[in-house]
């Protein structure tokens, strides 16, 4: 294989990688660094620095239209990303101090378990229920979005505004200490605990993401973990698939995007699981 | 007077206009930074590839460009050397560093933003996040 074909291939898959993180609110990591390390044989290290940058891709190619069509709750992805970022410095702290295999088993678990209730309430349409909510009162976090499919305007409430911090500050802390499952974290902590729509969950969480691992990725840059010629075929193709896939969010149907998510979780957790369990 | 009507009009901007605003800069921003990093990016390594037409064709492994070297910038100083040679993998790493830098300037801008909103909570609450950001940069350096 040479250079040309190398660069040909790895952009649509990273096209396809682009266009599912941007709808799931994920970066693309579950697809390229299995894609580059299996298919390609390249080393792990370049893999993730690949992937901390498609990460980036798919948050940033995404929110420009997200943001405009206001599916992304800025307010939301501003107050949370106090705790990710907070969690992301603990665990960055944290990393060679703790048995992170035991970290993986947790987790896993804790994706599977999220997976199994996120597929439990897919049919469960937005109802607006009063429940008090003074932390979100008090910072002004209820919101509404257009909703292309159902051709209105949706108004929502957010719940739970402390339980969400701190499983965001989990999130971060995770993320910052196994590099992964940032998003796979954040959009079922919005689902279930805060009760934000779907959509308005993956946007949210695509937002954020893309800070989380810009913070990192100074440091694989430094490390030379970023190689250019694996970075600009991944950067290139995410970017592609991103924008593609944020003017597709709208039209789709809430619990297409739910189901979707449930799977490729339960793919993540399954992942998480073998990675601990074999050790 | 007419003069007059317009000024009032424009301070009488409504918090949800300036809202509006606010987003559509945030957006406009990463659009920006995507495209600018996008060009950056797929020229310099069309640059590269150009310059090395013969990997193309021959049977060399892509492997080979893979394997760890120092001809790869890794720094900032690096870089420098590799735009002043107007190497196409230098400009390549630009658009990866820019494309890098984009969410952290969105968080930077939106400070400046709350502050135009008058929004004193968040103006507190995103330059917080903003501080924490630079501190892990900060950190991971230091490793």
């Amino acid at each position: 294989m040479n250079l040309l074909q190398f660069d040909l291939s790895v952009l649509a898959i990273s096209v396809v990688a682009g266009g599912l993180g941007s709808l799931l609110g994920l970066g693309g990591g579950i697809i390229i660094i299995p894609v580059l390390t299996l298919l390609f044989h390249i080393d792990i290290r370049y893999a993730i620095g690949a992937s901390i940058v498609s990460v980036i891709a798919t948050s940033s190619g995404a929110a420009a239209a997200y943001v405009r069509e206001r599916m992304t709750n800025l307010r939301v992805a501003m107050v949370l990303e106090l705790a990710t970022s907070a969690g992301a410095l603990t665990g960055a702290y944290l990393a060679g101090q703790l048995a992170v295999r035991w970290l993986y088993v947790i987790f896993g678990i804790v994706m599977g378990y999220s997976a199994l209730m996120m597929f439990r309430k897919r049919h469960e349409a937005l109802d607006e229920v009063a429940v008090r909510a003074p932390w979100a009162d008090y910072l002004r976090l209820h919101s509404s979005y257009y909703d292309e499919r159902a051709g209105r305007e949706i108004f929502y409430r957010v719940a739970r505004t402390r339980v969400g911090l701190m499983l965001m500050y989990v999130a971060g802390v995770v993320s910052g200490l196994l590099g992964i499952g940032s998003g796979a974290l954040k959009v079922p902590a919005m689902d279930l605990a805060m009760r934000l729509p779907i959509k308005v969950s993956t946007a949210t969480s695509n937002f954020m993401i893309g800070v989380t691992a810009a913070a990192s990725a100074g440091v694989y840059f430094v490390r030379g973990d970023i190689n250019p010629i694996i970075v600009a075929p991944v950067a290139t193709g995410v970017l592609i698939g991103a924008v593609v896939g944020s003017r597709l969010l709208g039209r789709l149907h809430g619990t297409t995007i739910r189901l979707v998510f449930v799977a490729v979780l339960l793919w993540v957790s399954g992942e998480m699981l073998l990675k601990g369990l074999r050790g | 007077m007419n003069q007059r009507h317009t000024h009032q009009a424009t301070s009488e901007t409504t918090v949800e206009e300036k809202v509006r605003k606010v987003e559509l800069l945030i957006s406009n921003l990463l659009r920006f930074g995507v495209l600018a990093s996008l060009v950056l990016i797929i020229g310099g390594t069309l640059l590269s590839l150009a310059h090395h037409s013969e990997y193309l064709t021959s049977g060399v492994s892509f492997q080979r460009f893979i394997e760890p070297t120092d001809a790869v910038p890794h720094s900032l100083a690096g870089l420098a050397t590799g735009l002043k040679a107007f190497s196409g993998t230098a400009i390549a790493v630009l658009g990866i560093l820019l494309l890098i830098a984009t969410p952290v300037v969105r968080v930077g801008v939106s400070i400046f933003a709350f502050i135009y909103q008058r929004d004193r909570l968040y103006t507190l609450i995103t330059a917080t996040v903003f501080c924490l950001l630079l501190l892990s940069f900060a950190l991971g350096k230091v490793e």
